[in-house]
Order: structure tokens, then C-alpha cells, then sequence
């Protein structure tokens, strides 16, 4: 594997997470428990699509094909989409998609954090502007996190059995693989592993604060980064991709 | 049925150095949550760099049968605005 | 319009011998374009016109959220994602508005809320509508929105000082709805055959419920003549439909469409143009919960209030909790 094909790996993740977790957020406009929050759910799909213009847009040009951020995002099938399995699960009840939420918002926080030290300036100034976003995604979700854990019996609930269900799918945002280590070595990006201590200090303190249990299991659901994806990404590319496919060459 | 979240005012600071305005209101259950809320819903356009929000019950309001005797008597102190006062051009700028 | 067809309570327009005192002065500070704010004293056929109003304006934003909603995950690029993520998350906000107006005058948001739900209260028939191509998204806007606004600009005229400044701020943000509504359109129907066929196929579909929201014509009613004199109803239902017809036959010209209708066309004399009135019957049938989609849109809006029922106490529940903890300190 050459840098660029490296490089262009990572930037694949990295706008693949925020296209398919803006998309999965996105689903709730209209449809939320409160005005408010259908208002706050929309700014941070919002942000996330943002997000992934800048980083497929970015990916686009290092692959050197041609490729805009809209083909990459339209145009591949799912063995191709590098984003975690954490991002493609179902909404569920809105505890689920806080608690999913909160549990990416602090890994992304975190590696945007990083990525402002990019040996790579136009990932360092993408970084730049994502990490205000994710800071407050995660002042958010955390906080909700917490007031629903700590509410009534039944949000308390919801959250622990939200937080188990997720939890084995948090292993994947550290897992490295060649390509993580070839762009730590080019100085590009922060080896996902280095996250791990930081990541579980915070997500401790929160969880603690909701009176949440962390579960136990170690097992670790992965697949998602490699392009083997679970069945629900295949209904959000049918969703998503429909148009495109369907009309090929048609500008929209 | 449940109880309903408080009704909040939301008074926001624009760009430029200006009073706290107030915007227009929203439901939260507390303080905390409901200054998010007002960034996410009065904010969205770049509006603001300060927010406040006052619980909509604990303000003070004067009472409109009250409007005679409150404003009218500022109306009779003419003299309090510049234009009052006759200047000759020959003054200059004042 | 966003509210078609509200009542005011009563039979007709007093005049000003059989008005009392209060009745008198309200009714001059109207005159005078003044704005009567939460605190004054209002006739209580007002308060409760302006309940309605509002409240059927408020529902109708957040149950239009819904067929725009629908396409969301299938816009076809990010940009347009983004956009139409953008503009139904106004809506919402419209709502919100509306919503805080409406409880200035003495009734909460949860109890319009409810009787949504229970269907004691209407929202616009037009959301009854389905949209079925990506066009649709590009004739709610040009469309949809564009009678909503013939509406909506003159009521930051209306003498409720909340509802007006509700309206300015809706006013200021919906300027962009309906241009990005016309800027789908204008890629459709300069696109490929079949971009233009779902253009032509979203005109045909919209034009006439698009007709109907501004309501019956109204030019006898008295409920109407009696808004009118409170200044809460600005026009006629017929003034802003033929205002409307007006301005977009030209704009479909312009995209290459053919609006739907054969008697369709320009009074030199009158300076405007002359159109068939839409099917009133099937108007009156969506109102009464016959549309296409009147079930899955309440269905939708009942689902997410009763989902979200655990959100809302929770939360609250914590506030409280934490409220008695600073207290106990």
C-alpha cells in the first residue's frame, strides 16, 4: 500500500462515518420528541454533512481520479464504504441515537483534536473547523446522556439497554489496521489505538455521571473499516444512492 | 399527561457590540439546557454571540393599565431631546 | 393559506354603538395600527380567533416538515441534502415561533399539541399531499411556499404584536425557501427527458392543492370581515389566490411547464390572468381527513409525540432532581 493509497483510505473513513451518521441523524427531522431537539438533531446532521463534503471532497483529490465528494458518496457500493459498524445501526428510540451519539462524539472529538496536528495542512484546517462542531456535538450529547441516565426509571433504562447494545461496537474506532499505521508513520493521522486512554477516562466520567453501568464483554464487533459492512448499510445506500443510480448523468 | 418544560425568554447579543435583544422564547426543562436550545434554535444564522434566557414566569412585567401615568409624563419633557434646542449654523457642529 | 378557514367566534362585526367602552378602544388602537401586546385587554373573540390561527398556522409547519421530511435521505447530492435538511429544519423553528406566539395569549404548547392530535385542531391541507418525485421538493418550495409567503408578508402587518414579530422573523428566513424551490425546479426542467417529465408530473400535482390553500373565497364570509377589522387577516382568500396565479404562470412559462389548466389565460382588461377554480369538493374531503395522506401525517405526528413522551419526562425529571439538590446544599 503506497501513502496516497493509504491517505485516501483514512479520508474514506473519515467522511464515510460523518455521511452515514448525518444520514442515520437526519432521520429524525420532523419526528423528534420535542421541537427543540428536532431543531439541535437537525445543526448536527447538518454539521456532519459538512463534514464529509470537506473530507470526501478531499479524498476525491488524493485518489487523483477525478472523483467528486457526491461520486464517492453516491456512486460506490457498500464494500467500498469504510465507515465503523457503530455509525450504520438504526436510530432505534432517541436514547439509542443520543447514546450512539455521545459514544462516537467522544472518539471524534478526540481524533479531530489530533488531526489539527496533521503533517498535512488541508487535514489540519479540515480538523480545525470540524473539531468546534464535534466539540459541542459532544457537550450535547454527553448532557443528555447524563440528564437521561440520571431522569426518570424508565429513561434510565432506555440508556443502559442503549448503552449495551452499542457498547461492542465501540472496539472498532481503535482497531488499526496497515493503512492506520501508514498514515501514522507519514505523520498524516494519529494511530486509533492512542485514543483508547483518553477516550475511556471520558466516556467513564459521563457514563458514571448517568449512573450507567459500562458492560462487561470485551467482544468487539469490527468489520465496517475493511468494507464488510452489516445489513443496514445496504438499505441506506438503496435510500440515499436511488436518484444517482437510477438516472445516471443527470445533474440535480 | 406530564408536566411541560418551563417557557424560557431568550435574549441575544448580535455581532456588534450591541444590548442583549430579546429574540423570542422557547421550552427547557432547565437553565442549562435551555441556553443549547436557544443556540441551536435562535442562532442558526450566526446571530449571536451571547445568549441569556429568563425563566418567561420570573420576569416583572409593568402592567398596561399602568401606560398614562408610566410614559405619558416623558412626553411634556421636550427639552430633554437636542432637537429642542435652536442652534445657529454658524455654531458649527454639535 | 397555512390557516384556511378559521372561525372567529363571533356573528358578525359589531358596530361601534353595540361595542362597550373597551370594546371601543380596542377597537381604535387597531385603527391606528397599533400593536396589542400579551398584557392589554382584547375582546375574548379575538384571543380566541388568534389561538386558532396561530395554532393552525404552527401545526401546519411541523406537519409540512413531513413530505419534504420524506426525501431527505434520498436527495440526490450532498448540496441538496444539506439545503432541504436546512430549510424543513426552519419549519420546525417556524413552528417553534408560532407555538411561543400562540401561548402569549393564555394556552400552552402542549395543549395545542394535543388537540392536533385529537383532530379539534386543522392544519393546511396542502401537507395532505404526497410527494412522489424529487421534483415535488422543487414545487413545494417554488409553490408551496410561494403562497404561504403572499400570506405571511402582509401578516407582519397584524395587530398581535407577537404574532407579528413572529411572522417578521419567519418572513426573514423563508426568503430562501421558495428561490431554492424554484432552483430545483429550474434544473429539472432544463435537465433530461426524464428530469423534465417529474417536473411537468409535480406541476400537474401541485397546482391545484397549491390553489386551494388559500381557502375558499371568502369575500362574504363574516368570520373573515371580522378578522379583517381586528387586522389579523390582511387580504381576501381570492385577492391572494389571483396575486398568486399572477406571479407564477410567467415563472412556469420560463421553466418550459404547462400549468394544468385549459381555460387558463391573460385579461388584458383586467390585468390578470383568468384560471379555473380548484375542485372545492375535494377541498373540503382533505379537510375532513379524506386526502391522500391525512393519516400517516397525524400518525406520524402522534408517533413522535408519544415516542418522545419518555424524553420529555426524563429529562425534566433530572432538572428537578438537580434543582432539589442545589436547594438541599
Amino acid at each position: 500500500m503506497t501513502r496516497d493509497e493509504a491517505f485516501f483510505e483514512f479520508l474514506l473513513r473519515m467522511g464515510d462515518n460523518t455521511l452515514i451518521l448525518g444520514h442515520r441523524v437526519s432521520e429524525w427531522c420532523g419526528h423528534s420528541p420535542v421541537l427543540e431537539e428536532d431543531i439541535a438533531l437537525a445543526n448536527t446532521a447538518l454539521d456532519l454533512i459538512g463534514q464529509t463534503q470537506m473530507w470526501l471532497g478531499l479524498a476525491g483529490e488524493i485518489e487523483g481520479k477525478g472523483r467528486s465528494a457526491d461520486d464517492l458518496a453516491y456512486l460506490r457500493d457498500a464494500w467500498d464504504f469504510r465507515n465503523v459498524l457503530l455509525v450504520e445501526r438504526p436510530n432505534g428510540d432517541f436514547g439509542q441515537t443520543i447514546m450512539r451519539q455521545f459514544l462516537f462524539d467522544a472518539w471524534h472529538s478526540l481524533m479531530l483534536g489530533r488531526l489539527m496536528q496533521s503533517s498535512d495542512t488541508r487535514v489540519a484546517e479540515i480538523a480545525a473547523k470540524a473539531s468546534k462542531e464535534a466539540a459541542y456535538h459532544l457537550e450535547r450529547s454527553a448532557d443528555l446522556v447524563v440528564r437521561l441516565g440520571d431522569g426518570t426509571a424508565e429513561s434510565h433504562a432506555r440508556m443502559q439497554a442503549a448503552l449495551d447494545d452499542h457498547w461492542p461496537y465501540t472496539g472498532e474506532l481503535f482497531l488499526s489496521d496497515a493503512a492506520d499505521k501508514a498514515v501514522a508513520e507519514a505523520g498524516l493521522a494519529p494511530d486509533p489505538a492512542s485514543l483508547k486512554e483518553e477516550w475511556d477516562e471520558m466516556v467513564t466520567r459521563v457514563l458514571t455521571e448517568a449512573t450507567l453501568a459500562i458492560p462487561e464483554g470485551a467482544y468487539v464487533h469490527k468489520g465496517g473499516k475493511a468494507g464488510t459492512h452489516t445489513e443496514h448499510l445496504g438499505y441506506i445506500l438503496a435510500q440515499m444512492q436511488w436518484l444517482q443510480r437510477a438516472y445516471p448523468g443527470a445533474t440535480w | 399527561m406530564s408536566t411541560e418544560w418551563p417557557l424560557w425568554e431568550v435574549f441575544i447579543r448580535g455581532q456588534h457590540g450591541m444590548s442583549h435583544r430579546h429574540v423570542g422564547s422557547l421550552h427547557a426543562p432547565d437553565a442549562e439546557m435551555a441556553i443549547k436550545n436557544a443556540r441551536d434554535v435562535y442562532t442558526r444564522r450566526n446571530e449571536g454571540v451571547s445568549i441569556w434566557v429568563v425563566k418567561a414566569a420570573d420576569i416583572a412585567a409593568s402592567s398596561p393599565s399602568d401606560k398614562g401615568p408610566l410614559y405619558e409624563p416623558s412626553q411634556s419633557k421636550v427639552y430633554r431631546h437636542p432637537t429642542f434646542f435652536d442652534i445657529p449654523d454658524d455654531v458649527g457642529a454639535m | 393559506m397555512y390557516a384556511q378557514m378559521v372561525k372567529s367566534t363571533g356573528k358578525g362585526i359589531k358596530s361601534r354603538e353595540e361595542m362597550t367602552d373597551e370594546e371601543r378602544q380596542f377597537q381604535d388602537r387597531v385603527d391606528a395600527d397599533e400593536k396589542i401586546e400579551p398584557k392589554d385587554w382584547m375582546p375574548e373573540g379575538y384571543r380566541k380567533t388568534l389561538i386558532r390561527q396561530i395554532g393552525q398556522h404552527a401545526h401546519s409547519e411541523i406537519v409540512g416538515q413531513l413530505p419534504e421530511g420524506n426525501w431527505i435521505t434520498r436527495a440526490p447530492t450532498l448540496e441538496r441534502k444539506a439545503i432541504l435538511l436546512a430549510k424543513v429544519q426552519d419549519e420546525a423553528g417556524h413552528g417553534l415561533y408560532l407555538y411561543c406566539a400562540a401561548e402569549t395569549l393564555g394556552v400552552s404548547r402542549d395543549e395545542l399539541m394535543e388537540k392536533l392530535h385529537s383532530g379539534d385542531m386543522k392544519y393546511s391541507s396542502i401537507f395532505n399531499y404526497p410527494t412522489l418525485n424529487w421534483a415535488d421538493i422543487g414545487a413545494v418550495g417554488w409553490l408551496v411556499d410561494g403562497a404561504a409567503i403572499m400570506n405571511q408578508v402582509p401578516l407582519q402587518r397584524t395587530s398581535y404584536g407577537p404574532y407579528s414579530r413572529a411572522m417578521i422573523r419567519i418572513c426573514k428566513e423563508e426568503s430562501f425557501h421558495q428561490r431554492q424551490g424554484y432552483d430545483i425546479m429550474m434544473k429539472m426542467a432544463f435537465g433530461t427527458e426524464d428530469q423534465k417529465k417529474m417536473a411537468q408530473d409535480a406541476l400537474n400535482r401541485f397546482w391545484y392543492p397549491s390553489l386551494m390553500m388559500f381557502g375558499p373565497s371568502d369575500k362574504d364570509s363574516v368570520h373573515s370581515a371580522q378578522s379583517m377589522a381586528w387586522k389579523i387577516k390582511i387580504n381576501t382568500n381570492d385577492e391572494l389566490r389571483q396575486k398568486f396565479v399572477d406571479q407564477t404562470v410567467p415563472q412556469a412559462e420560463y421553466l418550459g411547464l404547462t400549468v394544468p389548466d385549459e381555460n387558463l389565460k391573460w385579461n388584458e382588461e383586467t390585468g390578470h390572468y383568468e384560471f379555473t377554480e380548484p375542485d372545492w369538493s375535494e377541498f373540503f374531503e382533505v379537510i375532513k381527513g379524506n386526502g391522500p395522506c391525512n393519516k400517516e401525517r397525524l400518525g406520524a405526528r402522534v408517533k413522535a409525540w408519544e415516542d418522545g413522551a419518555w424524553v420529555r419526562d426524563g429529562l425534566m425529571a433530572h432538572a428537578e432532581k438537580k434543582a432539589a439538590k442545589v436547594a438541599a446544599e
